[in-house]
């Protein structure tokens, strides 16, 4: 078993901070925002270790933390205090103390990123392929045909009809852009990728495709993965370990089966018990 | 001949708190039992007793309250399952540790033979051996070929539990629950069944099993622990 993250004490804080921010807020406080100064304390010594080929879970409701948690490993925005090493083959790459050239080269190399809302991962205004040529050419494939070949060869993996690979994705369905977010995430087989509630607001028999082509990719590839959701049959048939995140903080993690049958934390009851 | 147990279950215990009602709920309590290499331990005992707790605490579904689990791993260390990593426990679900629970939960849309085979897909066997395996077991079972390239989902109570049975039973795991595998089968296929659990239990796997009949017991268990329901239940 190989270890490929190693997250430890991650905290994010939104506004000036004080010293009082983190022991002022949380579950026990039924808030995130610090009385004394105001500020968001949107995570809190979040601490885990991903291996090679696990799908690790974040589960909670907005606002909790969970997105947060992904956006600042994938250096959408930088944390306030805490540390990840990323164990990329025999290199250990201590990702918060990168600079942002190197940060830039993770991201368009070892790591994807699929989220929630397509226009966030996709550029609306050049075509489908052109998405992941771009994230192509960043990874230096420079070849036209080779580059148009592999973002067909991608796209056909993900299920999207290769003849529409010259249109934008803005005329494609939510469903449809989903996938074009896929491929491109994958363009560069990335060993780790972050998963940002990609099937919510999605049709079901849309959510079913999607979760199934994320399950394949798993096992083909071996690609460990992060999926931040607020929906347990997303945990329940993705993740083998789940955490439970409520105000910024995880207040359970465990096996997923054993997150679903046997909750410890009266949120989780309580969540398990609501679930459909 | 003294043997080594493959698990000792040590007074375990297990108990659920509901928060929302502030509620202690008993399930098992001091349970002791051992499982040992190419035998079939019975739990038996009325409803209430915790039967399938001990399962689900020993697979590590459920946290155990307090006792000891111990586990004889193929390095020859004993390992106790209740504090043993999450990551340590999926590795052995992956090896070595099987459960045949009650109800078939599947991957929905996931064709019988995928299902069948995928425990030996996560030990890294390829497609093609997997569902040729898969296949003969399901033969041996009795499931018409035409479900094979089927999801289970629509299938019988009695058709889904042989499937259940199938990838429990498919790679061979060292120590496999079983709960209650032939509950809604008829007598011949219980027959095919109790035949594939003997010739698992030849080939050196250790069961802890469940059975709904007393006479499942009398012709495959080799130890019965029975348990009687906690007091605060009654």
């Amino acid at each position: 078993m190989n270890k490929i993250l190693e997250v430890k004490g991650l905290s994010q804080v939104y506004g000036p901070g004080c010293t009082l921010c983190f022991t002022s807020t949380g579950p026990e406080f039924e808030t995130n925002i610090c009385p004394h100064c105001g500020s968001i304390v949107a995570l809190h010594d979040l601490s885990f270790d991903l291996y090679k080929g696990e799908i690790l879970g974040i589960m909670g409701e907005s606002g909790s933390g969970k997105s947060t948690a992904v956006k600042c490993l994938y250096f959408d925005q930088m944390p306030y205090s805490g540390s990840a090493i990323f164990y990329d083959e025999s290199e250990q790459q201590p990702l918060f103390k990168l600079n942002p050239a190197q940060r830039r080269s993770l991201r368009n190399h070892r790591f994807g990123m699929v989220y929630q809302n397509p226009n966030l991962g996709l550029n609306f205004d050049i075509s489908a392929g052109g998405n992941i040529a771009e994230r192509l050419l960043m990874s230096q494939v420079m070849n036209y045909r080779e580059i148009r070949e592999r973002a067909r060869e991608l796209l056909a993996r993900t299920e999207v009809l290769t003849e529409r690979m010259d249109e934008l994705p803005k005329n494609f369905s939510g469903g449809m852009q989903q996938r074009v977010q896929i491929a491109k995430a994958l363009a560069t087989q990335p060993p780790l990728l972050f998963l940002d509630e990609v099937t919510t607001g999605l049709d079901l028999s849309v959510q079913a495709k999607i979760l199934d082509l994320i399950l394949e990719i798993q096992a083909e590839l071996d690609t460990a993965m992060i999926v931040v959701t607020h929906d347990l049959g997303v945990i329940r048939l993705l993740a083998g370990r789940t955490l439970v995140m409520k105000y910024g903080r995880v207040i359970e993690s465990g096996l997923t089966d054993q997150i679903l049958e046997d909750p410890q934390h009266a949120y989780t009851q309580q969540l398990v018990a609501s679930a459909l | 001949m003294i043997r080594k147990p493959l698990l000792r279950v040590e007074n375990l215990s297990k108990t659920f708190f509901l928060h929302e009602q502030n509620k202690v709920i008993p399930s098992s309590s001091q349970v002791n039992l051992s499982v040992y290499s190419g035998r079939l331990t019975a739990l038996i005992g009325p409803t209430g007793a915790g039967k399938s707790s001990v399962l689900k605490s020993i697979f590590r579904t459920y946290l155990p309250s307090s006792g000891r689990l111990l586990y004889e791993t193929t390095a020859g260390a004993t390992l106790d399952l209740a504090l043993a990593s999450e990551h340590h426990i999926l590795e052995l679900r992956r090896q070595e540790i099987g459960f045949v629970t009650q109800f078939l939960h599947t991957l929905p849309r996931q064709k019988t033979l995928d299902v069948v085979a995928m425990p030996l897909y996560q030990q890294g066997i390829d497609r093609t051996e997997g569902r040729t395996r898969a296949a003969e077991l399901l033969t041996e079972l009795n499931i018409p070929e035409r479900l094979w390239e089927v999801p289970p989902a629509t299938f019988s109570g009695g058709e889904k539990q042989r499937v259940n049975l199938a990838r429990g039973l498919i790679a061979s795991p060292r120590l496999l629950l079983l709960d209650e595998p032939t509950a809604s089968l008829d007598a011949s296929t219980t027959d095919r069944v109790v035949a594939l659990i003997q010739r698992k239990k030849a080939h050196g796997t250790g069961m802890l099993a469940i059975f709904h009949h007393a006479d499942l017991v009398q012709r495959l268990a080799d130890d019965v622990v029975e348990l009687a329901v906690p007091a605060a239940n009654t």
